[in-house]
């Protein structure tokens, strides 16, 4: 699985995001990534697999009093995006996504044929 | 359109996050109370006439163990952030490490009218809000000219 920077269409391209922060861990049976992406609702969130490209975006809501005006920004942007490329031993097909507390936790599994396997030493 | 992939739309940010991430590192001139920028958690702060908004960009942390204090004008958050990556003894690997794990700690100065007795917090979908209400007598008062 590695970085790239996202092929969509050239308006998307415009729009300046936040980068969010990522974990990514490795295992036997897959992948589990990480993603910090506070601020952002339960449907604020978009991940999707186009081809091997999974992509993760979120708009940030939030509950701004009236009339309120910024004094100091840390967080200057309201989207997170970023994406990544999938290599061809994860299912894409498979991957499960849960969402708590503003860090998004995905695990993408190993396709079948793609799980390790002891190989067995022959000894003549 | 080779350039595009040389210089892609995150390039920017990407820089950006580089680059504090080696301010975070280096330490090369921190103000008197630790890193102002690119510290965990991410803080922006509002105002209104009636009120001081602070929001902490905290995710990932239980709400129970945040603790917020307000003391002479001063407003900590602490807390702690545990770590999702494997024991060295698992049988995984970190490919990427790059989110905030351990204990944090931030302090934002208010300014002096507000009211020490009307705050509320409230963590939703990992930000902290908390809210400080202004003393009445601050707010801005029209004098009519005779």
């Amino acid at each position: 699985m590695s970085e790239t920077v996202s092929k969509e269409n050239p308006s998307a391209r415009e729009a300046a995001t936040l980068v969010p922060p990522v974990d990514v861990i490795e295992d036997q049976g897959g992948i589990t990534l990480y993603a910090d992406l506070p601020g952002v609702p339960k449907d604020g969130i978009n991940v999707h697999v186009d081809a091997d490209t999974l992509s993760i975006e979120g708009e940030i809501a939030l509950d701004l009093p009236e009339g309120v005006e910024s004094t100091h920004a840390e967080v200057s942007l309201p989207r997170y995006r970023r994406s990544f490329t999938l290599s061809r031993e994860l299912d894409a097909d498979k991957v499960n996504a849960e969402f708590t507390h503003g860090v998004l936790k995905l695990r993408i599994p190993k396709a079948e044929h793609a799980l390790p396997r002891k190989i067995q030493i022959a000894v003549e | 359109m080779i350039y595009r992939s040389l210089f892609p739309r995150d390039f920017l940010s990407e820089l950006e996050r580089l680059q504090s991430e080696i301010r975070q590192n280096l330490d090369f001139s921190p103000s008197i109370r630790g890193i102002s920028r690119g510290g965990f958690p991410a803080i922006n702060v509002g105002s209104t006439p009636k009120s001081v908004e602070i929001y902490a960009f905290a995710p990932g942390v239980d709400p129970a163990s945040i603790d917020v204090q307000l003391e002479k004008g001063v407003l900590t958050v602490a807390g702690e952030r545990r770590s999702v990556l494997p024991p060295p003894e698992a049988k995984a690997t970190a490919h990427i490490d790059e989110r905030f794990s351990g204990r944090f700690r931030r302090v934002v100065t208010l300014p002096d009218d507000i009211d020490a007795n009307s705050v509320a917090a409230r963590y939703r979908d990992g930000v902290l809000h908390i809210s400080i209400q202004r003393r009445a007598a601050a707010e801005p008062r029209r004098i009519t000219v005779q």
